[in-house]
């Protein structure tokens, strides 16, 4: 089936995007056909001085006509857009949740670069080597402008945002070496974080990949520091003396606030909660935590939050 | 009186090379620059308008000429990627803001509207000429913005790379399309107010003509959806000079938040350029098939429900973007019920060949190439609906060969087919229908040879919006960059032969399609007032049953009848 220049197939989502891709081919071809037959047919032969026999009152010929065939090419359209619809939804819905046990990889997008780092410590730049046949999740994030990772060959994209996580999963099929895009625009080297690739290896071979390179702190790891360093841990800790909201599954709560309105302890909720902790107060704590905006940049911040997401369970993550 | 007494009596068989005088008409009413730029005169503003979205047609051409150029090989070598991204901006934000929204209501849609419901004027003439200025001012000072220093953020604005990231004069641009946005709003208002207080004797609303019905619901959304582009704009100026906090996380903004409000506005928009296309290829399909439009009901509400629908479908633009899962699933289902009030008028247009009297002069090539250049377009747009395959699809080739074919091959041709259809009426004059054909013929091989491409390149895999990129994309792109050599010539031989008309072409007689509707009603070119005598309209539209068998047309046109 190679009728449509489709990207190698290679992981477990791609054969079942593509049975969708050729059901609807085949039919908006078939459709289109029609409609082209139809106009030539007509075109043909009613040209002007071509003598075929025409209706007298041409008005009254459509009037009848319209009752049988206007509710037909209404009603036949609707059900196979339905159809349509519903099975390119249920796809979209395997691939919004991500299964348990998906092996997660955490990636930090920025201009112009893809960081990739196993949940062993070791990293990678604009390269990602996965196992065959194990479902992967791409915890992914930016540090400055919305990036998009899409792998053609995986059928797969997801935009990577400043300020929160998303989730890209895939079980790739077929060792290879396939493309790693970016798709979002996002200044001027764009083009060059398309350069990347996805590198799938025999499941062997990848542990001893992983195991031969060198081993680095994860963002987590480097909050956890920085949580103890800044004096984050004097009131926040399990032991600490000051009433200050424990932050240990914290991540993805509902967080009642002293105003009365209750919001959601994501990325955002977070990153302003340590620069303006003014502004949200959690329902009954003081509002004596000092601001560490100006005194730590964005890329710290990042960690932090990094840090207090990994006390959460996964399964927490606003979706 | 019939229609021939309102006539001026023209020269028949005059010499093309001669210059025939015209009779007294609207463009004779003053020849000075000052007379045309203090006009009043809706069909005057409407030339205004032809003449300056056809210069910044050719600017944003040139843009895109060079993008194709860059495009032959895989390597950035022609220009930097810095230029590049600020070429494809500059072609977008000048294609979509100052030629296609005005294209077809301020050229077409302003000299036919009061024309084909009997009235003297737009409701508002001071306002209209107010509109051009301020489309004018704004897209002009937009242009010099973008040569003189440049804007790489793509016509998106994408924040917060277009608050905090790029160093380019992001903010002049929004300024300029802020500007131009008021533009369309007092048009969409102006062309509102006419066709509710406006209608002459007997033009009730569905003996309306569907070139009036499309550009009301285009005048709806215009003053609906602009709006909230302005607003938009404002809070991205406030964020990249204020700083203050909106769309970047890093300030507490919200990125999605500004994804949500630019579509909300550049979906309906969308729109904003292929309904009118719509209504121009209805009037040449009735003419030149010399029947009724079939199901005319049917394709007024259908006009409707696409304006209507198409205000709830904006998320489908952002199904990867990180929005709710269950948010992409609704706008998929509203996205392909969209789809059908479009299908059902590309049917419609098809039955409305059924028994007609058929003749391919060259407005109904352009308006058979929209027919289907759209139906190819409006298909591959199901592609994207659906939720699955646009995770694989969007941000790549398809979706820039998908929405070219709708608002470029589509709208363009459509507005092509109008400019030629009505030409006689605009300007007086014939033009050779054997180099107008050929143009139109040109348009169409020379559009799918240039986009076709794109499809294969986009399912393929390829981004959008990269400078360069990996080797085995090269031949389709080598055919797309040639085709566009095709295509451009589509586009500049019009410039030639319809160029000439305007000087040497025979003057051309009040009706020259011998076709229904009330601007044929009075002469070629219309005179001040349009109407010497106020008009009235006696039956439905497109009452075309008393041709014979289509000779009626070259009758009309050699003015033996």
């Amino acid at each position: 089936m190679t009728l449509l220049p489709l990207p190698p197939s290679a992981s477990t989502m791609a054969p079942r995007v593509d049975a969708l891709f050729y059901a609807i081919t085949a039919t908006t071809v078939a459709v289109a056909i029609a409609v082209f037959v139809a106009l030539i047919y007509f075109g043909v032969r009613y040209r002007a001085g071509n003598p075929v026999p025409r209706h007298e009152d041409i008005a009254e010929a459509q009037r009848r006509a319209r009752i049988r065939v206007e509710l037909a090419w209404t009603l036949i359209p609707l059900f196979l857009f339905l159809c349509a619809f519903a099975w390119a939804a249920r796809l979209y819905v395997d691939r919004g949740t991500p299964p348990a046990g998906a092996m997660a990889i955490d990636v930090v997008a920025k201009q112009w670069m893809w960081e990739f780092q196993h949940a062993d410590g070791r990293r990678e730049i604009n390269e990602l080597h996965v196992p065959r046949g194990q479902p992967v999740n791409l915890v992914m994030t930016s540090q400055d402008v919305i990036h998009s990772l899409f792998v053609p060959a995986f059928r797969v994209k997801q935009d990577v945002l400043p300020g929160r996580y998303t989730d890209l999963w895939f079980t790739a099929t077929e060792a290879g070496r396939y493309h790693l895009f970016c798709a979002e625009y996002c200044g001027t080297d764009h083009a060059g974080m398309g350069s990347g690739d996805v590198v799938v290896m025999e499941p062997a071979e990848f542990e001893r990949w992983l195991a031969s390179g060198a081993r680095a702190p994860s963002a987590a790891m480097r909050g956890e520091a920085l949580f103890r360093a800044l004096g984050c841990s004097g009131c926040h800790g399990a032991n600490a003396a000051v009433h200050a909201p424990n932050l240990a599954g914290l991540y993805g709560k509902p967080v009642p606030l002293s105003d009365g309105s209750t919001t959601v302890a994501d990325e955002r909720y977070l990153h302003d909660s340590i620069l303006q902790p003014h502004k949200e107060i959690a329902a009954g704590y003081a509002p004596i935590m000092p601001s560490f905006a100006g005194r730590i940049g964005e890329d710290d911040v990042f960690d932090l939050i990094a840090y207090i997401r990994s006390l959460a369970p996964a399964t927490e993550r606003p979706r | 009186m019939t229609p021939s007494d309102l006539v001026a009596p023209v020269p028949s068989g005059a010499p093309p090379e001669a210059r025939p005088a015209l009779p007294h008409s609207y463009l004779t009413e003053g020849t000075t620059l000052r007379s045309w730029l203090t006009t009043t005169d809706h069909k005057r503003i409407a030339i205004l308008y032809a003449v300056s979205i056809t210069v910044f047609f050719f600017i944003g051409g040139a843009a895109a000429t060079f993008m194709r150029l860059e495009l032959a090989t895989p390597a950035g070598d022609v220009v930097s990627a810095e230029t590049y991204n600020k070429l494809f901006t500059m072609h977008g934000v000048i294609m979509v803001w100052f030629f296609l929204i005005p294209s077809i209501p301020a050229t077409l849609g302003n000299f036919l509207v009061p024309l084909m419901i009997g009235a003297r004027d737009l409701a508002f003439p001071r306002l209209n000429l107010a509109s051009w200025y301020l489309y004018v001012g704004g897209a002009t000072f937009t242009i010099i913005a973008m040569i003189a220093g440049g804007v790489d953020t793509g016509w998106t604005f994408y924040a917060p790379f277009s608050t905090l990231f790029s160093n380019t004069h992001v903010i002049y641009v929004l300024a300029g399309v802020f500007v131009v946005g008021f533009s369309s709003i007092l048009t969409g208002l102006n062309f509102i107010v006419t066709i509710h207080t406006m209608r002459a004797p007997g033009v009730h609303w569905f003996r309306l003509p569907l070139f009036v019905w499309a550009q009301y619901a285009t005048s709806a959304i215009l003053v609906l959806a602009t709006p909230v582009l302005a607003m938009t704009l404002i809070l991205l100026a406030l964020e990249r000079i204020a700083g203050i906090g909106i769309f970047d996380p890093a300030l507490g903004g919200d990125p999605l938040l500004f994804q949500h409000l630019f579509w909300f506005y550049s979906h309906p928009a969308v729109y904003v350029m292929v309904l009118p296309a719509m209504g121009v290829v209805s009037e040449i399909f009735a003419c030149f098939s010399r029947n009724p439009i079939f199901g005319y009901r049917t394709m007024a509400y259908a006009i409707i429900a696409i304006a209507v629908i198409g205000f709830l479908v904006w998320g489908h633009h952002m199904f990867v973007s990180g929005q709710s899962m269950y948010a992409g699933v609704a706008f998929s289902l509203l996205s392909f019920l969209v789809a059908i009030p479009s299908a059902v008028k590309v049917f419609n247009w098809t039955a409305t060949l059924w028994h007609g009297r058929i003749r391919y002069d060259a407005p109904m090539l352009y308006a058979l190439g929209f027919v289907g250049l759209f139906t190819i377009g409006g298909m591959t747009g199901l592609f994207l609906a659906a939720l699955a395959l646009d995770v694989h699809l969007t941000d790549t080739y398809f979706v820039i060969a998908h929405f070219h074919y709708i608002m470029v091959g589509g709208s363009v041709s459509a507005y092509l087919g109008g400019i030629h259809f009505w030409w006689p009426k605009i300007t007086g004059r014939l033009y050779s229908d054997r180099w107008a054909r050929f143009a139109a013929i040109l348009l169409f091989l020379g559009f799918n040879f240039t986009f076709f491409p794109q499809y294969l390149l986009g399912i393929e895999g390829m981004p959008r919006r990269y400078h360069a990129y990996p080797p085995e994309f090269q031949t389709l792109n080598v055919l797309s960059s040639a085709g566009a050599v095709i295509l451009a010539l589509g586009y500049l031989l019009p410039l030639i032969y319809l160029g000439w008309s305007l000087f040497r072409g025979r003057p051309a007689p009040a009706n020259p399609w011998n076709a229904t509707g009330l601007e044929w009603r009075t002469s070629s070119p219309p005179p001040e007032n349009n109407f010497d005598v106020r008009p009235e309209m006696t039956e439905p539209p497109y009452a075309y049953r008393e041709a014979r068998l289509g000779r009626d047309i070259v009758e009309a046109r050699e003015g033996t009848q």
